[in-house]
């Protein structure tokens, strides 16, 4: 074997030795979840890589104690409507900022970008108020409503980015054929931010699906809450205990099928990052 | 026909006055529990009433974190939402909550007040209204192995010293026999209201007061208060371990529940958790009240307990306070010392041979309760919160080792005095 | 001719600033309003409990948290948690992105591997974590003692020294996989060519990578950097689930909520969060500033 022969396995050795790191530091702690999920009661107390004696009981458990379920949809539901408020809006903006000139277009970007700087300890008793004035207090719209404020921010910024790459020549066609404004950008440009769409969609229903502090301030009873907020509050028979196995349950529960959709989008996440460098 | 108007108005008026009864059935909600055994008896309870009285009662599930809890109560009661009629408070809330709760005694007699412990009542009476009604209490209490200190010959400590040294001896000779991971006492030293509760019975059990005193002036730095700390500081790394300052009750439970130490101090909740089926240590575990700091000091415990009080935005002030009797009635806190082991607030049933004899663990408590030290929330009103952070930061440092005791406490006099407004706490 | 181009162009723009219009209403609804009201308040004594009766009493509020040292320790901890973890995740990302981008058998299965920490929400990995960092029965220490890489356990949580590290290790789990994917989009997107002709000329693979790679990759790093960076200055539930209100991690987040819901103080703690927002705004302005400075040399 040739020296150079020697080198160049040591060097694959190494390179498929980072990766099976990688693999492990990313996995571990969820498989941790996993395995602690398993046991039950004062097991949870050993350290043992796989449960002596593995059970089903925390998952039954976790929806026995609190409206799981229910929770799971509402976070679904809040998550879902976030994505499309914020889609449209941004859309119907991006069109805007990306394909009009008009005066001051630059310091509104900026503006809209800057809301994203805001901490959301400093708009959370204003938006209380906004929201109890409404009448949404303990509703999920609050939620899909208050969400906006992170999501409309970047997904205005990546959409309007995408739409300046859009070839000139289709919007001019389209303008001869006398379409309207609203005619361009759902026909002719919707179709063509596909990927754009999806990222930005998927973004922002891991924002929402992931927010802890609003979710937990505007909502009251247990049949409201979001899927974060259950979990932190995930509590035993009595006011002290934390049941961990339970918590772990929950916590697989509601991370398998996030993973499942991002495995599922994974390829279209990386296509529409790169998706703006493709100029027409 | 000059009768028929009359009469006709009258029979109008007998309907509206007989229907009234029926308009009046009406809807409470009431935040008296979150999850498992606690929400079942209260909407056991609930139920009972409602149906006795021909009214509807909704049970909300508020957050089971104190904290949470408190925040919430705040944002409704500060919006002033009638979402909930009765609030189940804390022990150290009615300072901050009074001028949104209704004033009970309108409702209540003398006599009903008086079988309750007097300290909780007090506790419960702000500026001279009675803002809640306790509903069950706790007070910390000390558990020790039964096993461990039959095995080395010891006593169960009266002394904070006495346990110390026998912490220390049994923890060094079972590590060398072979369980390297044992420690000699855990309690909670995280830095929330939990070590609040810790040190204020370190001070007291020296007889270094209760931080602040009934006529509102700061007492909490003196010489006995220094020895206290002095004392808990000198513990962590030698018989406590040094995680202890992150444990709240949850963790430092779990240590002790998988047999790994000797003592333990905790609320009454751990009882039955340590003697489960699945437990290590069931049935070895002893029971006794927080020790006192020497012979001049006295034996303490913080107490705890949750109350319940009726909002002022509440559309039914006299059927809530209908309720919060009922609920907090010794019938009713004797079914749930039987159902769930809640701590009852009223000393009679202490006495009561059905009690005793499902829960003989209460036996010992008695005293405990009697004896218990209340945080200062009443004295310091609205500014609890800030007093208990302050305290809590201050001793966290010094069991850390990051200021000694005497300086520590001298500064923190100096905070709270200062915040006092001249021990008006307004 | 041109009056019909200018009408046209007229059109485009109010139909244009229709557009524009929900959005710029929400968010003065979300953001605007709101904000205001929290800088308002801060010149105020008003208390969570009774906003009402609210008095109006200048800058003592903003004079008293700049007076405050656990403000300013708050603030530290906050810089000294954006840097390190934003730095190791940067790092950490190149590198997986590095990895991702070659050729290898099971490369979609890592890709997706690596996204599951950033699937996770923050509240259950602040929890997972914490429960692995415990020092008497956590998995972590466990392994470190059986390696015989620690004498005896770490109270990783409790030591102040460690404290904010463990912290800084969770969000770094947590991020680096974010990180990594802009990086390899950005990667993916370089031209190839450059790389096909250092090939052909031999050039040893560590030049090629802060020769050429770098640079090319400098305004996906730039943009990362930045959003990760405002992030992590905002940062709130990873440390307040993971370690409470304890002072040696605490954040300018949670020092602001402590102040307005734990106390009450809606006074106080309005000015805090407006600091917050000064503070980023600044830090923002700065970076911009120095950012078009670098592009423009």
């Amino acid at each position: 074997m040739t020296p150079r022969r020697i080198k160049r396995l040591i060097g694959r050795g190494a390179f498929y030795l980072l990766l099976l790191v990688i693999g492990l530091y990313t996995v571990f702690p969820f498989y941790w979840a996993v395995v602690s999920s398993l046991k039950s009661g004062s097991a949870l107390f050993q350290v043992e890589f796989w449960p002596a004696h593995p059970a089903w009981d925390n998952y039954v458990a976790v929806f026995r104690e609190q409206p799981f379920g229910r929770n799971i949809l509402n976070s679904l539901f809040v998550a879902v409507s976030t994505v499309a408020l914020s889609l449209s809006l941004a859309l119907a903006a991006a069109y805007a900022l990306g394909r009009v000139r008009f005066r001051g277009r630059g310091l509104l970007l900026a503006v809209i970008l800057g809301v994203s700087m805001f901490p959301q300890i400093a708009v959370l008793s204003g938006m209380f108020e906004l929201i109890s004035g409404l009448g949404l207090y303990n509703n999920l719209l609050a939620l899909s409503f208050s969400y906006l404020i992170f999501t409309l921010p970047f997904t205005v910024w990546v959409l309007t980015t995408f739409m300046r790459e859009l070839p000139q020549e289709l919007e001019e066609a389209a303008i001869v054929d006398g379409a309207t404004p609203f005619t361009i950008v759902t026909r002719v440009f919707m179709p063509l931010m596909g990927p754009a769409l999806v990222t930005t969609g998927l973004l922002a229903f891991i924002a929402a699906w992931n927010e802890f502090l609003f979710a937990l301030t505007f909502t009251l009873t247990s049949d409201m809450r979001t899927v974060p907020v259950a979990i932190a509050l995930i509590s035993g028979a009595s006011a002290y205990e934390l049941p961990w196995g339970n918590i772990m349950a929950a916590s697989v529960i509601v991370t398998v099928p996030l993973i499942a959709l991002v495995l599922v989008f994974q390829r279209r996440i990386v296509t529409g990052l790169t998706a703006g460098a493709i100029k027409g | 026909m000059k009768l028929l108007l009359p009469r006709f108005l009258t029979m109008l008026l007998l309907i509206l006055v007989g229907s009234s009864g029926a308009v009046r059935a009406a809807t409470l909600s009431i935040s008296c529990g979150a999850v498992g055994v606690e929400m079942r008896l209260c909407r056991q309870g609930v139920e009972a009433w409602a149906k006795q009285t021909g009214n509807q009662v909704k049970v909300v599930a508020t957050p089971n974190s104190s904290t949470e809890r408190f925040a919430l109560y705040q944002q409704i009661l500060a919006s002033h939402s009638s979402d909930i009629d009765i609030l189940q408070i804390d022990v150290v809330w009615p300072g901050t909550l009074a001028p949104h709760l209704v004033d009970l005694s309108q409702y209540i007699g003398k006599d009903a007040t008086k079988q309750f412990f007097p300290a909780l009542i007090a506790n419960d009476t702000v500026n001279g209204k009675l803002v809640a009604l306790p509903w069950f209490t706790n007070a910390g209490v000390l558990y020790y192995r039964k096993d461990l200190l039959k095995k080395y010959h010891a006593q169960p400590p009266a002394t904070w010293q006495q346990l110390t040294d026998t912490a220390r001896r049994i923890q060094n000779a079972e590590r060398k026999a072979g369980n390297p991971r044992m420690y000699g006492f855990v309690f909670q030293a995280k830095g929330y209201e939990g070590l609040t509760c810790d040190a204020l019975e370190w001070i007291d059990s020296f007889g270094g007061g209760t931080l602040i005193d009934a006529d509102g002036k700061v007492t909490v730095d003196n010489p006995r208060a220094v020895a206290a700390l002095q004392l808990a500081r000198s513990w962590i790394g030698d018989i406590a371990p040094r995680g202890v300052l992150n444990y709240d009750e949850e963790e430092s439970r779990g240590v002790f529940q998988s047999g790994n130490a000797v003592f333990m101090r905790n609320w009454p909740y751990a009882w039955a958790l340590g003697n489960a089926k699945d437990s290590p240590i069931r049935g070895k575990i002893g029971v006794i009240a927080v020790p006192a700091g020497g012979t001049d000091g006295h034996q303490t415990g913080t107490l705890g307990g949750w109350q319940l009080a009726v909002s002022r935005y509440s559309q039914h002030p006299e059927l809530a306070a209908d309720l919060v009797r009922y609920l907090t009635s010794y019938a009713e806190q004797k079914r749930r010392a039987l159902a769930g082991s809640y701590n009852p607030a009223i000393p009679a049933l202490y006495r009561d041979h059905d009690v005793l004899a499902a829960v003989p663990f209460f036996g010992t408590l008695y005293t405990t309760f009697e004896h218990a030290v209340a945080r200062p929330s009443r004295i310091a009103g609205s500014k609890y919160a800030r007093v208990s952070a302050e305290f809590y930061y201050t001793v966290h440092d010094v069991l850390s080792g990051k200021i000694a005791a005497a300086p520590a406490l001298a500064t923190l006099q100096q905070k709270l005095t200062r915040l006092s407004r001249g021990g008006q706490w307004r | 001719m041109s009056t019909h181009a200018s009408r046209l162009t007229r059109q485009r723009v109010r139909s244009a600033w229709l557009f524009l219009a929900p959005v710029l209403v929400v968010l003065a609804l979300v953001a605007g309003w709101p904000l205001l009201k929290t800088i308002g308040y801060g010149f105020t004594d008003a208390s969570l409990i009774d906003p009402a009766s609210a008095k109006f009493i200048g800058l003592d509020n903003f004079s008293y948290l700049l007076l405050d040292s656990h403000w300013w320790a708050a603030v530290w901890n906050t810089t000294v948690f954006a840097v390190v973890s934003v730095a190791l995740e940067t790092v950490l990302g190149l590198v997986i992105a590095l990895a991702l981008n070659a050729q290898f058998p099971g490369r979609g299965g890592l890709r997706a591997a690596i996204l599951i920490p950033w699937a996770i929400p923050t509240v259950v990995s602040a929890q997972m974590w914490s429960w692995m960092f415990n020092d008497v029965f956590g998995v972590i220490n466990h392994m470190l003692l059986a390696l015989h890489l620690i004498s005896h356990p770490i109270a990783w949580l409790a030591s102040p020294d460690t404290a904010l590290l463990s912290i800084i290790l969770v969000d770094v789990w947590k991020t680096t996989p974010f990180m990594a994917l802009l990086l390899l989009a950005g990667l993916q997107m370089l031209p190839q060519e450059c790389f096909e002709s250092a090939r052909v000329d031999g050039v040893h693979p560590l030049k090629v990578f802060f020769r050429i790679t770098l640079p090319l990759l400098k305004p996906a790093l730039t943009v990362a950097i930045i959003f990760r960076l405002l992030d992590a200055l905002r940062m709130f539930d990873l440390v307040y689930v993971m370690s409470g209100n304890s002072r040696d991690t605490m954040s300018m987040s949670v020092y602001a909520r402590q102040q307005l819901i734990d106390f009450g103080d809606l006074g106080f703690g309005s000015a805090a969060a407006t600091m917050i927002f000064a503070i980023i705004a600044l830090f923002t302005a700065v970076y911009l500033t120095v950012a078009r400075v670098g592009r423009e040399r």
